[in-house]
């Protein structure tokens, strides 16, 4: 809403009080002002010019040359472009030396060898938006009416010495959507008076009841319909004052008629239509729900099919109007409409804001609807429009109004106590300062041993409960005065979960090793959203998304992470090694929500390690990958119950491919990303991992307990073993450990060898073992007992053979 | 036999003055002191000496031999330690070369801030509560106040999976849902961080997955003035002690009273700059005392219960306190932009 400083004058006494000052106590007490702008900033000597002469300029097809009368001693000759400057005109001049916005300075000038002292200007010149400039000059200049004085400000003649506040208004305060509503927010603030416009009708002795009769058949629509009909109206502009305030309020001027409804409309927050009488085609207004298929032409020339949802107003078989929303094209008033018949109506806020969202079309008047009007302002305001037609449009007002009203008023009473009011803002306001601010509001208030019965307004639809009067108190007491406590009661424990906690080891320990944390999108392509899923599954998807690119939820991670390693390949950063905690959707069909999983992704790709002048550089690789997750399971005490093995998925290189599983349960893979698959991406060598993190972080894990700092030195033997190509290293490993018992304290790959000196098909993987026994020093027989078993299990098993 | 052992001692001493290192000390040593050297065999002819003089000469031999045995130990000291001298200088680095890189990563800024956020509220007694992204409708809307129908659903244009189940619009949803679960009771302490979803086209300041952190505190005798307090405990450890915040009455269907709450802009101290647009204000969060609709929805008897709660966007702090300008950054992942905030404060 946008609220003229001049205009809200007529109705509170602001002396004193700026307009930057006014913002100020507005936004403190209640809606934000969200700018002040000031119409005329930056203009400086623009006067009202007569145009004595016009003709052809000598050198220019497209250039008038004018004789203007600027009220100094001499009129003055200035070249205009303008295509509808004419002999007779009154205008807008600035003269030399003026200033327009844009800090433009207008000088002598000489255009085409013609001299040019000044220049006549259109709106848009003095800083209006061409949307809001009357369709008929926003072409060219604007023309004043000929009673305005040669030589006046024609910035203040256009009503443009004026500070325009912007209110960003929340949905409760549709009362705030007229300028009578901002004044009683203004005066309850300043603590002054409001004064009311007070309209004065003259009628004729005909009946509006002769001329029209109205019949509402969705009266649940529509409680209450009001209409007048005038006579004799004569349609031209509307003086220039109301264009001015209209034009603040982000309004085109069109016509007197028009004007004066949407004048009214923000005035009193009651949204008017003006029907040309003779072209409505019947005597007739009839209110229904529209018919499936019906049609209607709106003023904005659209034609809209209608449904069963939508209310219009017809004539008693056609719509003339969709209802609260906007007018149809064949009752329009024009130039030569005589008589008008207008509407004021009380229309449902859920019907008009269903028509407004299904025709994509949202006025002043169905924006006011969806919000809530007060319904005591519908006769008032009808009245008001009718003191204007007859004032600005010559209009006679026939007697009386047709009328159909259901409508129920009844102002809100709600109840409060003093000591209600304190315990929940937490402060120590009197009943008198209660009593106050409610007289402040202008609500009607009694009270009763510290009791409140206060009776709200209908205009503050927003007040039902104890609770908004609540707000009212506050935030007129102003918050600024509030005291700061801190809650006292019970105190409670703070910390993070078992599960919160372990995530932040995860994230700072992944973070240690080199990784960066990304956060990436939840919403994904159908292409991408299952990709390299834990478990396959129909992914999730929106009803209406935006765009197919963002249609599903993820069933993994990973996807969007190769984008992250893809975007930052393009962009010159080489080395990437990133990861993601995040969560997967796994869809239970559209009527249930899905289960969500934690999962931890990462890629890494490039160069591990870097260190250039001592020639030590190391790209990445499966092990470099494998290596952090180790740490990680490490680091949660899982170490011993994590196995990989290997295996082949879709979208990963099939040799380079693990499954990762946690006490014998699958919860992951590692791998390096398929060849083709980083060439579709252009991605480098790059590897990748995706876990079920919660089973991670949920798994069970024994209590850390201390061991004995050992007494004895252990023994150590290493062993080479020849093999067959395919055996794997872990498959040996947990031979050795089984055959080694409990003296085997340790077994370490340190050694693999598969080259020239090894037959073909064989390998070599040399292991360190170590024998330690805590309770005494180990013998060397002791050790050869274990050491040979050890050797005989792993050529039993595995076909191993010591390497000689 | 005198005179020949000054002459060795003499000469000897000369020797190993000259001597440039340990080897041809060592040499020296050897054929003085050795068993086939000199003075062994000066000695040989002590036969011929008289009793008398055998020891004095046994003696002055002795004397010698020692003289030159620490003429030798001394000059060894001086040559050891040139050696050692020697070989620090060979082993000389240039300091000033770059160091062996470590591996480093770190927070997204987005966690950073959210983390900070959540230990500051668990000092204050509070708990983190995380829920479901995809929600109920009743937990997203109705629960909080929102019917089917209302106006402020508009004010959130949601992502549906079906009527029922969408995208949740903000964290709330966890707010109603940790009421339910208390049955009733109080106290509820909850900081609920996550992940949140609106219709709306992704550009330097809007996007459609966002980040949300709510608080909540239900219990008797909670009041507004505890709200006030609370934000401003917050708004001094978040962004420094100097700042003053300020309350503005606001809308919002799930709180009555509602607020929004400013702080004092750092730039300009309050008096108004390019950051805070000439007001000296910055916005920070939106809060408000729990409506009793919602209390009652969620089974707490509002005669008896009160509650604040809050909401703040880490990417808009984020954005003030570093200085971010524009959203996107926090999705994209680039290396770049992440490696900045590695740094604590």
């Amino acid at each position: 809403m946008f609220v003229s400083y001049k205009w809200l004058q007529e109705y509170v006494d602001l002396t004193g009080v700026t307009a930057d000052e006014l913002a100020e106590k507005i936004t403190k007490s209640g809606i934000e002002v969200e700018g002040v702008e000031v119409l005329n900033e930056g203009i400086k000597g623009v006067v009202i010019g007569h145009v004595l002469e016009r003709e052809q300029h000598p050198n220019a097809d497209k250039l008038n040359k004018c004789l203007v009368d600027v009220g100094e001693d001499q009129p003055v000759q200035i070249i205009c472009g303008a295509p509808n400057v004419d002999k007779g005109q009154k205008v807008a001049v600035a003269k030399v030396g003026a200033v327009l916005p844009g800090n433009f300075k207008i000088k002598k000038a000489k255009l085409r060898g013609e001299e040019s002292h000044g220049m006549i200007c259109s709106l848009q010149e003095l800083g209006v938006e061409t949307k809001l400039v009357a369709k008929e000059y926003s072409e060219g200049i604007f023309v004043f009416p000929g009673n305005v004085t040669v030589g006046e400000d024609a910035i203040s003649e256009l009503n443009r010495d004026d500070q325009v506040l912007e209110l960003g208004l929340t949905p409760n305060r549709a009362d705030c959507l007229s300028m009578l509503g901002v004044a009683y927010e203004v005066a309850a603030i300043l603590g002054r008076d409001v004064k009311l416009p007070n309209p004065e009708v003259q009628t004729t002795s005909e009946k509006a009841s002769d001329y029209i009769k109205v019949t509402v058949e969705a009266n649940e629509d529509n409680p209450l319909y009001v209409a007048k009909v005038i006579k004799n109206v004569t349609i031209g502009p509307s003086p220039l004052w109301m264009q001015g305030r209209l034009m603040a309020a982000g309004i085109r001027p069109h016509n007197n008629v028009v004007d004066i409804t949407n004048y009214v409309l923000l005035e009193y927050g009651q949204p008017l239509h003006a029907f040309d009488y003779d072209r409505l085609g019947s005597k007739e207004i009839l209110v229904r729900r529209a018919k499936n298929g019906e049609e209607i032409v709106t003023l904005d020339d659209a034609k809209r099919t209608l449904t069963e949802d939508h209310l219009v107003i017809t004539n008693g078989s056609e719509p003339v109007a969709l209802a609260g929303v906007m007018g149809g094209a064949n009752s329009e008033v024009q130039s030569d409409t005589t008589t008008v018949l207008l509407e004021s109506a009380y229309f449902k806020g859920l019907t008009i804001r269903g028509a407004s969202k299904d025709h994509g079309l949202r006025s002043e008047a169905s924006s006011r609807y969806e919000k809530g009007i007060d319904p005591n302002r519908v006769r008032l305001a009808a009245e008001r429009a009718v003191e204007m037609l007859a004032l600005y449009a010559g209009g006679e007002i026939l007697e009386g109004s047709v009328e159909v009203d259901t409508l129920k008023v009844e102002p809100a009473v709600v109840s409060i106590t003093l000591e209600k009011i304190n315990s929940v803002i937490g402060t120590t306001i009197t009943a008198d300062e209660v009593i106050s601010i409610f007289e402040k509001l202008r609500f009607e208030v009694t009270s009763d041993n510290e009791t409140f019965t206060v009776t709200v307004p209908t205009r503050r639809g927003d007040i039902t409960i104890e609770e908004d009067l609540i707000e009212e108190v506050a935030r007129l007491y102003g918050y600024d005065n509030l005291p700061k406590t801190l809650p006292v009661g019970a105190s409670t424990p703070g910390k993070l979960s078992a599960y919160q906690q372990k995530r932040r080891v995860v994230r700072k320990y992944l973070e240690g090793t080199g990784l960066f944390q990304a956060v990436t999108y939840s919403l994904t392509s159908e292409a991408k959203a299952a990709q390299y899923a834990l478990e396959q599954r129909e992914p999730v998807a929106l009803a209406m998304p935006m765009s197919e690119d963002r249609s599903k939820l993820r069933l993994s991670i990973l996807p969007q992470l190769l984008e992250v390693v893809k975007y930052n390949l393009a962009r010159q950063n080489d080395s990437v090694s990133v990861y993601e905690i995040g969560t997967v959707f796994l869809g239970k069909g559209n009527e249930e929500q899905p289960e969500e999983r934690e999962h931890m992704a990462a890629a890494i790709t490039g160069l591990w390690n870097l260190h250039q002048w001592q020639g030590e550089k190391k790209e990445v690789d499966f092990f470099v990958l494998k290596g952090i997750l180790e740490g990680m399971f490490a680091k949660l005490g899982l170490q011993t119950e994590v196995e990989y093995r290997q295996t082949a998925i879709e979208g990963l290189h099939p040799g380079r491919t693990a499954e990762i599983y946690l006490s014998g349960k699958k919860i992951g893979f590692i791998g390096q990303v398929h060849p083709t698959v980083q060439k579709e991406l252009d991605l480098k060598e790059t590897y990748v991992c995706e876990l079920l993190l919660e089973a991670i972080l949920t798994a069970d894990v024994s209590p850390l307990q201390y061991e004995a700092i050992p007494k004895y030195p252990s023994i150590t033997r290493d062993i080479a073993l020849v093999v067959d190509q395919g055996k794997a290293a872990g498959e040996l490993e947990s031979i050795i450990k089984e055959a080694g018992g409990s003296l085997l304290k340790e077994a370490k790959v340190f050694d693999l060898y598969e080259g020239e000196h090894m037959e073909p098909g064989k390998k070599s993987i040399a292991f360190s073992l170590r024998y330690f026994n805590p309770e005494k020093t180990l013998t060397d027989e002791e050790v050869t007992k274990v050491h040979d078993k050890v050797l005989h299990a792993v050529e039993e098993k595995a076909g191993a053979v010591l390497r000689g | 036999m005198q005179e020949r052992l000054k002459e060795l001692q003499q000469e000897a001493l000369e020797a190993v003055q000259k001597a440039v290192d340990l080897k041809e000390l060592n040499e020296i040593r050897v054929s003085y002191l050795g068993k086939k050297g000199p003075i062994t065999e000066v000695l040989k002819g002590m036969g011929k000496l008289s009793a008398e003089e055998r020891p004095k000469m046994g003696a002055l031999a002795n004397e010698v031999r020692d003289i030159i045995s620490s003429g030798i130990e001394e000059k060894q000291k001086v040559l050891e330690e040139e050696a050692v001298q020697k070989k620090l200088a060979s082993e000389t680095i240039d300091v000033t070369l770059p160091g062996r890189p470590v591996n480093s990563g770190n927070h997204h800024p987005l966690t950073r801030i959210i983390e900070e956020i959540e230990d500051l509220f668990i000092g204050m007694g509070y708990t983190i509560a995380e829920g479901p992204e995809v929600e109920k409708d009743y937990y997203n809307f109705e629960a909080l106040n929102l019917p089917k129908g209302h106006p402020a659903r508009d004010m959130q244009d949601s992502f549906y999976i079906s009527e029922e189940i969408l995208l949740r619009t903000h964290t709330s949803p966890m707010q109603a849902r940790t009421m339910e679960k208390n049955e009733g009771k109080g106290p509820v302490r909850i900081i609920c961080p996550g992940k949140v979803y609106r219709r709306d086209n992704d550009d330097a300041t809007h996007s459609h997955q966002f980040m949300q952190i709510e608080g909540l505190v239900v219990d008797e005798n909670i009041r507004m003035s505890d709200l006030k307090g609370t934000l401003d405990v917050f708004a001094k450890k978040m962004f420094g002690d100097d700042r003053e915040i300020r309350l503005r009455p606001s809308f919002f269907p799930f709180t009555e009273p509602s607020v929004e709450m400013d702080i004092s802009c750092k730039i300009c101290k309050g008096h108004g700059c390019n950051v805070c647009k000439g007001t000296g204000w910055i916005e920070i969060l939106g809060a408000g005392m729990v409506h009793p609709n919602v209390l009652e929805m969620a089974g707490y008897d509002s005669t008896k219960y009160t509650g604040f709660a809050f909401g703040m966007g880490p990417e808009r702090i984020a954005m003030l306190k570093y200085g971010v300008d524009d959203i996107r950054h926090y999705y994209t992942n680039d290396i770049r932009f992440l490696k900045q905030f590695s740094m604590h404060e």
